[in-house]
Order: C-alpha cells, then sequence, then structure tokens
C-alpha cells in the first residue's frame, strides 16, 4: 500500500502510465469514434488531413486513421504477447537455474549467455525470411518472445541466486517443499516488482522488434502494423512527396507507447530502489 | 605452464568460449533458412527456368545444386539421380558439414539476385562502410553518453531535469524513426544534407581527396540518427550508476576532505564505467540491428542495404552471408570487451591473481 502511495506521488509514474493508457484507450475505445476499416479506398492517394480524413490518407488512399488505430491495435497486441512469453521463459528459466545451483544452472546459464549475445534481430531476420506464407502477427510475436527472453533470464537469475540461501528458503526446504514449490511459492513472490519491471521493458523491446522487422518488409501478412505503416510510407516516397501526415502520426505513437513504458520502468525503479530517490 | 600467467589464460578461456558460441551462432545461421519447405534452388528455379528449354532448365538446375552443395555427385562430378530422375539429396548432416567447411574457409557461396557474383564479394564491398558508420558512432556516444550522464548525476538541479528526459526520448525514439525524421527535415525540407546515399553519383569510391569530401558529407545524418539514440541510453545508465556511486562512502570522504570537483568525478567515472562496460558488451546486438535499419532508411551502402536487398529478393545465401557477418563482429566486439573488463576491473585481476 505504501509503495502504491509512493507510486501515486511520482510525477514520472503518473506521466508515464497516463500516456501509455492513453493509447491502451485509443486502442480500444478507437474503433467506436472512427470507422476503422483498414481495407477500403477511401479517397486518392496522399490526400492532405481535411473534415473528412482526420490525418489524410496513405499511397493507396486508405484513410489513415483507421490505419492508425488499427496499427496501434496490432503494435500494442504484439508486445504484450511477447513480452508475456520472454518474461515467463526468462522467469522460469532464470528462477529454476538460479535457485538450483549446480550443474543444472551452468548449462541453463552457459545456454543463456550463449543466445545473449547473438544478436537477436539477426535470429529475427532469419526465421521471418524462412517463413514465406503465413507469417502472422500472431507467429511473429511468439518468434519475438522466443529470441529476447535472454536477458530477463540472465537478470532474474541473479536475484534468483541471491534469495538461495535465505533462512525461509532453507525452512522451505527442510519442511519438504519440491523444487518448484520452492521456487513459485517462497522465492517468486519476492521478485514480483522486478518481474513487473522486466515484463515492461520486454515489451517495449516487442513493440519495437516487431516494427524493425516491418520496416525490413519481414511484417505480418494479416494486419496493420505501426512499423508497416512506416514501412509502406517509406517505399511509397511518402518522404519526398512531403505526405507527412502519412508517417509522423505512426512515429508519434510508437515512440509514445515506447517512451510511456520506459519511463514507467524507470519510475518504478527509482520506488523500488530508494538509493536512487534523492 | 598457464598457472603462471593468469590473464593468458583468462584470455584463452574467454576466446574458448566465444568459440563455442560461434559454432552456435554457425549452426543457427544453417538452420534457419532450411526449416522452410523450400530449398535456394527451387527459388532460383523459379525465376530463371522462364522460357528455357527442359534440357538447359536441367542443365542449369544441376550446376545450382552442385554450387550448393545439396546433392550426391558420382565420382565423375555428375549429379546423382535415382530410380525417378530426381537428384539424390545430400542429409542435412552432409550439408552442414559442407556448410561449415564452407564458412570456416570464409567462402559464403554466390548471390542469387547478382548471380555470378559472390557473396563474400559482396559483403567486401559494403562492409567498410557499416564499421566507419558504426564503430565511431558507438565508441563516442559511449563516451559522450556516459560523461553526460555522470555530469547530471553529480549536478542534479537544472542540467539534470533537462538532460535526463531528453536523454530518454532519445532513447525511446526507434532508430528508423529517428532516421526518417532527419531524412526528411533535413535532407529533403530543408535540403541540408544528401537524403540517402553514401556519396555522389559523380565520383567513385576510390581514395580520392574528392570521395572523401562527397562521402562525409553524405555521413552527416546517418551518423546523428545512431548517435543521438546512443548517448541518450548510454546517458540514462550511467546517471543512475552515478547517483548510486555518490552515496558510497568513498566519495561522501572525498568530499568532506575537499577534494576537487573534478578529481571526484573522475573516481566516480572509473568505478561507474566498469558496469557500464559490460553493459555496452550487452546492448552491442541491439545497437548493430538498429543501425542496420538505419542504413536501410538512408540507403547507406552497407551491409544493412545488402540484407534489405537480399531479403527483397530471397536471396538465402546473401541473407545468411551477412547475418553471418554482423554476428561475427558482434561476437569479436564483444569478445574484445570482455578482454578489456578483465584488465581495467580490478575485481576481476583480483580473482585471477588469487587464482578463484
Amino acid at each position: 500500500m505504501q509503495l502504491l502511495k509512493n507510486l501515486l506521488k511520482s510525477p514520472w509514474f503518473m506521466l508515464g502510465t497516463g500516456l501509455f493508457l492513453f493509447t491502451v484507450l485509443i486502442a480500444l475505445l478507437g474503433p467506436l469514434f472512427v470507422k476503422v476499416d483498414a481495407s477500403t479506398r477511401a479517397g486518392l492517394a496522399y490526400m492532405p488531413p481535411s473534415g473528412a480524413h482526420w490525418l489524410g490518407t496513405d499511397h493507396m488512399g486508405l484513410d489513415m486513421t483507421s490505419m492508425l488505430v488499427a496499427g496501434l491495435r496490432s503494435s500494442l497486441y504484439v508486445g504484450f504477447l511477447a513480452g508475456s512469453i520472454a518474461t515467463s521463459l526468462g522467469t522460469l528459466i532464470g528462477l529454476y537455474g538460479g535457485y538450483k545451483g549446480g550443474l543444472i544452472d551452468d548449462v541453463l546459464n552457459a545456454g543463456t549467455n550463449l543466445f545473449l549475445v547473438i544478436p537477436s534481430l539477426i535470429v529475427l531476420i532469419l526465421l521471418s525470411a524462412s517463413i514465406e506464407n503465413g507469417r502472422s502477427l500472431t507467429l511473429i510475436a511468439l518468434i519475438i518472445g522466443c529470441t529476447t527472453w535472454t536477458w530477463s533470464a540472465r537478470a532474474v537469475r541473479a536475484q534468483a541466486a541471491s534469495l538461495r540461501n535465505r533462512d525461509h528458503v532453507a525452512l522451505a526446504r527442510i519442511n519438504g517443499y519440491g523444487t518448484l514449490g520452492i521456487v513459485f511459492v517462497h522465492i517468486m513472490p519476492y521478485l514480483l516488482s522486478y518481474l513487473f519491471m522486466v515484463f515492461i521493458l520486454q515489451m517495449a523491446a516487442g513493440i519495437l522488434s516487431e516494427a524493425s522487422l516491418s520496416m525490413l518488409g519481414l511484417g505480418p501478412y494479416d494486419s496493420v502494423s505501426l512499423g508497416k505503416i512506416l514501412n509502406e510510407a517509406k517505399i511509397n516516397e511518402a518522404l519526398t512527396d512531403g505526405a507527412w501526415w502519412a508517417f509522423a502520426p505512426a512515429m508519434v505513437l510508437i515512440t509514445t507507447v515506447v517512451f510511456s513504458l520506459y519511463i514507467i520502468n524507470t519510475s518504478l525503479e527509482g520506488v523500488f530502489n530508494p538509493r536512487l530517490r534523492k | 605452464m598457464l598457472k603462471n600467467h593468469p590473464t593468458l589464460a583468462h584470455i584463452i578461456g574467454r576466446a574458448g568460449r566465444y568459440f563455442v558460441t560461434f559454432l552456435v551462432a554457425l549452426t543457427v545461421n544453417f538452420l534457419l533458412p532450411r526449416l522452410g519447405e523450400r530449398n535456394p534452388v527451387d527459388t532460383i528455379m523459379a525465376k530463371v527456368s522462364e522460357g528455357l528449354d527442359a534440357s538447359s532448365a536441367r542443365a542449369k538446375e544441376e550446376a545450382y545444386l552442385k554450387e550448393f552443395s545439396l546433392v550426391e555427385l558420382d565420382t565423375s562430378g555428375h549429379v546423382l539421380r535415382n530410380a525417378q530422375g530426381k537428384p539424390v539429396r545430400t542429409s542435412l548432416g552432409q550439408q552442414f558439414i559442407n556448410y561449415l567447411g564452407m564458412s570456416l574457409r570464409g567462402d559464403l557461396g554466390s548471390s542469387i539476385l547478382q548471380h555470378p557474383k559472390r557473396v563474400s564479394e559482396i559483403i567486401k564491398a559494403a562492409l567498410p562502410w557499416t564499421i566507419a558508420l558504426q564503430l565511431p558512432t558507438i565508441v563516442f556516444g559511449w563516451l559522450v553518453g556516459n560523461g553526460l550522464g555522470a555530469l547530471a548525476a553529480y549536478r542534479r538541479g537544472v542540467f539534470d531535469r533537462l538532460m535526463y528526459p531528453l536523454a530518454l526520448l532519445a532513447s525511446s525514439i526507434p532508430a528508423f524513426c529517428f532516421g526518417m525524421l532527419l531524412v526528411y527535415v533535413f535532407g529533403i525540407r530543408l535540403e541540408w544534407f544528401p537524403a540517402v546515399g553514401g556519396y555522389d553519383d559523380g565520383v567513385r569510391p576510390e581514395l580520392s581527396v574528392a570521395f572523401f569530401q562527397s562521402a562525409s558529407y553524405y555521413y552527416v545524418l546517418p551518423f546523428l540518427s545512431v548517435f543521438l539514440i546512443v548517448v541518450g541510453g548510454q546517458a540514462i545508465g550511467m546517471r543512475s550508476m552515478c547517483i548510486y556511486e555518490l552515496n558510497t562512502d568513498y566519495v561522501r570522504y572525498a568530499k568532506l576532505l575537499g577534494i576537487q570537483e573534478r578529481k571526484i568525478l573522475l573516481y566516480m567515472f572509473r568505478n561507474a564505467m566498469l558496469p557500464q562496460l559490460t553493459g555496452l558488451a550487452l546492448a552491442l546486438g541491439t545497437m548493430v540491428g538498429g543501425a542496420l535499419i538505419t542504413e536501410m532508411i538512408f540507403s547507406y551502402p552497407g551491409l544493412g542495404m545488402a540484407v534489405l536487398t537480399a531479403i527483397q529478393g530471397n536471396d538465402y545465401p546473401l541473407i545468411s552471408g551477412c547475418t553471418l557477418l554482423v554476428t561475427s563482429c558482434v561476437l569479436l566486439a564483444n569478445f574484445s570487451v570482455d578482454v578489456l573488463v578483465g584488465f581495467l576491473d580490478p575485481r576481476v585481476r583480483a580473482a585471477r591473481q588469487t587464482g578463484k
């Protein structure tokens, strides 16, 4: 409770949460206010913003406002799914290895370190390029989650290892709790705040990864995403045509989402770690 | 023997670990493109077989199959065929061994899009551009970012209140967004700098003054777009490291003694730098990935652009050649940072000397 009070007092946290909730609201409630139809041509190519099309049209004559709402929805979805997968995988591997120690920990840790230094964007490119058909939004989120878990495993492992020798853990062991029981009941609760921060960062990373892939032309075939809007604008000469409405709003949205997640993370860090406070 | 040379032992140990990582990277690079149903030869054949009669198409297919070493050969060097006349496929294991041998010799096969051209040739032309863009940007950005971060932590006040949100913003703008913004504002709207490319059409990439002039003019925007992001990210990390250091006893004691501010800053910087250096090793992969995408935005003639054209044309050998090279460079950079940390960090040094 005290924690929550501290959080609510932090202006950064309020700003971050406010911004993030605002984007979530646009994504959720947007369809109620604008007719989201990202597949029918509504006008000519690159029409500037007007009363009928608040943010103009893209190179196909599609309504940008519709595209943005649909794109924001997909980007948030990818971030949520990829972030959840990466966090749970990393947490499982990190907690188990960190608590167990010994050979299992060595093997898990060596594996984590191995994949940590191989750039995940490279693995993403290779995987996405080999999946020619059926590169759906969900599949992309799955792939991202499965390639970016490494640093969360490393971070969680360090935390779990520091808790391993606590008295209450030893007591649980004497009382005959199994490994999984100890890990989930007696270690994980101590790390919840930390895991939440990891989740937030992984979500931002997921959104950025999807956008990067889309910029490479490896985006989802079945939906609009913010990265895909930017990619389409880039390859269809929106920059040289001066059609700023075809890319600037998407940029603002994606930066707002990532920025808000980052400031939520740093403000949480400030509250959880009193040393950073003034 | 190695017992008497702890530093050497440390380096060899690290080198061994990175070699294993490199082998895993090779395996990943080999396996992932082969996950799909198609093999590269089918892709090329679909493109080149149009308008060819059956026998010459067959001859072409054989040549490609041989080149990618996908099939078994008989003793006279012809493609072995089974009863139905289909070429006999080499097993995945054998393919892998061939691939390993070829990659370790530096032979990455030949490109599909620009066919007779070797992948290694294309990479050789692109690599200097990528290194020239990324190495100074990351090293320079790291230094400037850490300096700013340390200063903000030490001064706090207005400077910190201004720098911190700016740094946060800079580090959360995706590299490609920032690049596009720079292209649009400074390249197209204001026309201060060229928007795309690496040098003027009129000059050739050679060692001449005209070329360097032109190239450095084109360098400004891509450099800025990566640089500011690196500075932002590093400054944030350094700031929180330094705030932590500020509360330590040695800094308080130094302040009580009235030691010059600049000197205290220097001590702090040294102590906070090490975690930042390790952090650099970890962030390198992400940074390089971001910079590759920046290259695409600016149509900069480096590896990023090569990857983009390869992806657009399904040019498998070129994709995996580039990814392998990028991975190797990142591994090499990581290895260097690791060894450097070993030399700089007194704790690691001490652990080595006591034989732990």
